[in-house]
């Protein structure tokens, strides 16, 4: 009747058609890590030295995970559950972090705090940039929690801390894995953290291989690794999320939940949140404060603005192909529910779960062996953040084509209009606002990008991440500072702000 | 001084606002040890957060509650939910989705061997009637069962007193009355003190021993069900509970005339202007010596009954039920009667439009 069960052909080709394009990098990097012949592949796998990277990595990813479950469970809990001073400002206050890119905070701590560098280094600055996402999940899944399952109990002659772990975090515990598995999944991704604290995880080690020039083929091999660990952490995540989604019964009420009296313990309980704050915002203000007096005489203006103007601009460029891309598949997952679609949506949420490195890796691999001719220029770049950010733009046309009632169109469709003139009129102006915030948190992201920008950018072309990457590798922390600056005030606040508007979209990535 | 001991539970002179809304002022109300007690009242009279401050999730404003003779509010201490022991009942059940139904009844038990948890769940299973569902998850059974498993959880904590929040409004109809049929029964059984909160009419009439009625943040008036459909102490009270059919008239020394002959009043009435409340069964097509004419002015069939528009001829208009189909059209001359005007009487209020009249006056003046 309203012929919403088939999806136009056309549709369907296209949004195929990005979703293969999005994999077709992973088959090159596949051809380079077997460029050498199996052999050398198993031999590489079977190094001591491999082993004791993968043990190195996933020891981090634990460290980190079991930090951010309890940071991330407890706070939610206190901002949620009790009647802590400030409960909603704070709230906001604690998934500003988020936004922060890893690396600069990496810097900045360690400029403050030399020694911090290495293993705890990494943890620390990982937790801080990536508590967020299970502070998120949680509160999410704390505020679909029916209240009166909460009263119930309490009426069943349980405390305020016997209800909190028999009831309320019992359901929210699907969701509390998903938010760590985010983390773990967000830990093995991450550049910059690592490399700013010298720990040799997969990724920085990726790096190495990359950059010594020695070793192309062993830096594949272990891209593909790293690969096979994400991809297992993205299908548990997903399988948690399912969970989360489907653990519920009965209808609850609006009412807010019951809260528990701190009384004295007010005092003590903010000393936590305040901590997190410290370390996450006020420690790094000081260091960048530091680093921008020091910096005053030696700014360099030209390349400044050079670096700001690059990075702009092909942060746009990389928005609007993201975004273009994204349309058929986003517009299918929203309208069009079968096997076919789920599919490819399944397989675009496979890639956003990919290591930029390995993105990186495999782009450099198809620049060398099918683009020469764009080889470290721009549009191969662009190419490699629109396949880095394709799956989180399809995320927000889904989300925003979603929003607009099918109805509307439905309406559209009687009174005469043919389906892609009532989709142009009624549906994409409905949903152009969550569109366009897709794409600007698309632009940010592109600038907060590190690993892929320095593998791709062009030669004699830097962005404020290759700058500030450059100078702060190098210790020359003054030099480093209008960039940092730029990055934060450029990148790092408005990516804050947009999640704050948009109800905090978990997909922002750090470098 | 025993009706004060036999109170379960007593709240006196409880007050609750939310900012400058007032929602209780001053409610008194006892549940007797043993009994159900209905709260009835329009939406927003305040009936759930008198539970909610029984429960101890609210605490009142002024006023006191006293649970088996122990203050539990409005004393020096207020004790919390989990110290009071009163079960609840929510709108919903609110079972625990993660643990399964036997668990969600062993919820709120003391400490036992497993084998004596076992042999309680299954009793409690028993008495709602939800034998061997022991293993299966709340998602996996009825609403109707759902709301049973509710009830087991709550009553195997032994409660003190047991607070039901509309627990039948999110049945469907048809099930709804076999539920709360039910678990009236086996509240009786059981002997448990409860309260019910209810906007329901047929609800609060069929289950409870007694009904408070709450208006404008007060108890109204607080009796048997039968009571307060038959003597309700005001007009308000009276098209609150039960249909009406209502008459003008004027009332004098305790008769009260009007279009359909002169009425004996039942309760004491001042004389004036009168509003004469019938009930439905009281009204019926009849050709009796007090049988009064009038002219139907249009009919509506319900299957088991049709409600029949009646004018009468000093122009007032009233309702009657017919069994069934009728022959009657618009137009038909009819005469209609009052069943018992004489023996049992009828109710009598001062009219309200009287009333109104006056304070118009005052105003201009």
């Amino acid at each position: 009747m309203t012929g919403r069960r088939r999806p136009p052909a056309l549709l369907l080709i296209a949004a195929a058609a990005v979703a293969t394009g999005t994999l077709i990098p992973l088959g090159y990097l596949a051809g380079r890590a077997l460029e050498r012949g199996w052999p050398f592949v198993v031999a590489e796998l079977l190094q001591p030295r491999t082993a004791a990277l993968v043990g190195r990595s996933l020891l981090l990813v634990v460290v980190v995970t079991a930090a951010c479950v309890v940071l991330g469970v407890g706070l939610a809990v206190l901002v949620s559950r009790t009647d802590v001073t400030a409960r909603r400002a704070l709230a906001v206050a604690l998934t500003l972090p988020l936004a922060m890119p890893s690396y600069l905070l990496a810097y900045l701590w360690v400029s403050a705090y030399p020694s911090v560098a290495g293993f705890w280094g990494a943890c620390l600055v990982l937790t801080l940039v990536s508590y967020p996402l299970v502070l998120l999940t949680t509160l999410a899944a704390l505020a679909r929690v029916d209240p009166a399952q909460e009263e119930v109990a309490r009426s069943l002659g349980l405390g305020g801390i016997a209800v909190l772990f028999r009831v309320t975090l019992r359901q929210a515990r699907a969701a509390i894995a998903a938010g760590a598995l985010l983390v773990g999944l967000y830990v093995l991704s991450d550049f910059g953290a690592v490399a700013a604290m010298r720990f040799e995880a997969f990724t920085w080690v990726i790096y190495g291989a990359y950059r010594s020039g020695f070793n192309p083929a062993r830096a594949a091999v272990l891209s593909l690794v790293l690969m096979v660990f994400a991809v297992a952490l993205v299908i548990a995540e997903s399988r948690a999320r399912g969970l989360a989604a489907s653990s519920r019964i009965g209808g609850g009420s609006p009412r807010p939940a019951p809260l528990n009296r701190l009384g004295r313990w007010n005092g003590v309980a903010l000393l936590v949140p305040a901590a997190v704050l410290v370390a996450a915002v006020v420690v790094p203000g000081v260091a960048l404060t530091d680093w921008l007096l020091t910096a005053g005489p030696r700014w360099n203006a030209a390349e400044w603005l050079g670096a700001l103007g690059s990075t702009v601009w092909l942060s746009a460029a990389a928005a609007l192909t993201s975004t273009a891309a994204a349309l058929p598949l986003g517009v299918l997952a929203a309208r069009y529910r079968d096997r076919g679609t789920r599919t490819l949506e399944a397989a675009s949420y496979v890639a956003h779960g990919l290591p930029p490195i390995v993105i990186a890796i495999s782009m450099v691999s198809l620049g060398v062996l099918l683009l020469r001719p764009i080889y470290q220029r721009e549009p191969l770049l662009i190419l490699a953040y629109t396949v880095l950010f394709v799956p989180l733009a399809i995320g927000s046309v889904r989300a925003a084509v979603e929003a607009a009632p099918i109805r509307l169109e439905e309406v559209a469709r009687s009174v005469g209009r043919p389906p892609l003139q009532a989709f142009g009129t009624v549906t994409a102006r409905v949903a152009m606002p969550g569109i366009a915030a897709g794409a600007a948190l698309v632009l940010l992201s592109c600038m907060k990008e590190l690993p892929v920008t320095l593998l791709l950018h062009p030669n004699g072309t830097d962005t404020l991440a290759t700058r500030l990457w450059g100078y702060s590798s190098v210790s020359d922390y003054a030099a480093a500072a209008p960039y940092a600056a730029a990055l934060l005030v450029f990148a790092a606040v408005p990516t804050a702000v947009l999640g704050m508007w948009s109800t905090g979209s978990g997909g922002v990535r750090g470098g | 001084m025993a009706e004060m001991n036999a109170a379960a539970v007593a709240a006196r002179g409880i007050s609750k606002a939310y900012g400058d809304r007032q929602v209780l002022s001053g409610v008194d109300l006892d549940l007797r040890e043993g009994t159900i007690t209905a709260v009835l009242g329009p939406s927003g009279c305040g009936k759930t957060t008198l539970l909610r401050i029984l429960a101890g999730f609210e605490n009142p404003d002024a006023g006191t509650v006293r649970i088996a003779g122990e203050t539990v509010a409005g004393g020096s201490t207020t004790v919390p939910v989990h110290r009071r022991r009163v079960g609840l009942m929510p709108q919903e059940g609110a079972l625990f989705p993660h643990l399964s139904v036997g668990e969600n009844v062993a919820f709120g038990m003391g400490r036992a061997t497993r084998r004596e948890a076992r042999a309680r769940i299954a009793h409690w299973l028993a008495v709602v009637g939800l034998d061997g569902l022991a293993d299966s998850r709340p998602h996996e059974i009825s609403g109707g069962q759902q709301q049973r498993v509710a009830l087991a959880r709550a009553l195997a904590a032994q409660p003190r007193v047991l607070l039901l929040d509309e627990p039948f409004a999110a049945l469907d109809a048809g099930l709804r009355v076999r539920v709360r049929e039910d678990i009236a029964a086996i509240l009786r059984d059981a002997g448990t003190t409860a309260l019910l909160v209810t906007h329901d009419q047929s609800e609060a009439l069929s289950l409870p021993d007694s009904v408070a009625l709450l208006i404008d943040g007060t108890i109204a008036q607080h009796g048997t069900p039968a009571d307060l459909y038959a003597r309700p102490a005001s007009l308000d009270n009276a098209r609150f509970i039960g249909a009406t059919v209502e008459l003008e008239g004027i009332a004098s020394s305790g008769l009260v005339h009007t279009a359909l002959g002169t009425l004996r009043a039942r309760l004491p009435v001042v004389d004036g202007e009168a509003v004469v409340v019938l009930r439905p069964e009281q009204l019926r097509f009849g050709a009796g010596p007090c049988a009064s004419t009038a002219r139907v002015t249009a009919c509506r069939f319900y299957g088991a009954e049709t409600v029949v528009d009646v004018e009468l001829s000093d122009g007032g208009a009233v309702q009657l039920r017919s069994p069934g189909e009728t022959s009657l059209v618009e137009g038909s001359a009819v005469t209609v009667e009052v069943v018992g005007g004489d023996e049992t009487g009828v109710l009598a209020y001062p009219s309200p439009t009287g009333r109104q009249r006056v304070a118009l006056g005052e105003a201009r003046g």
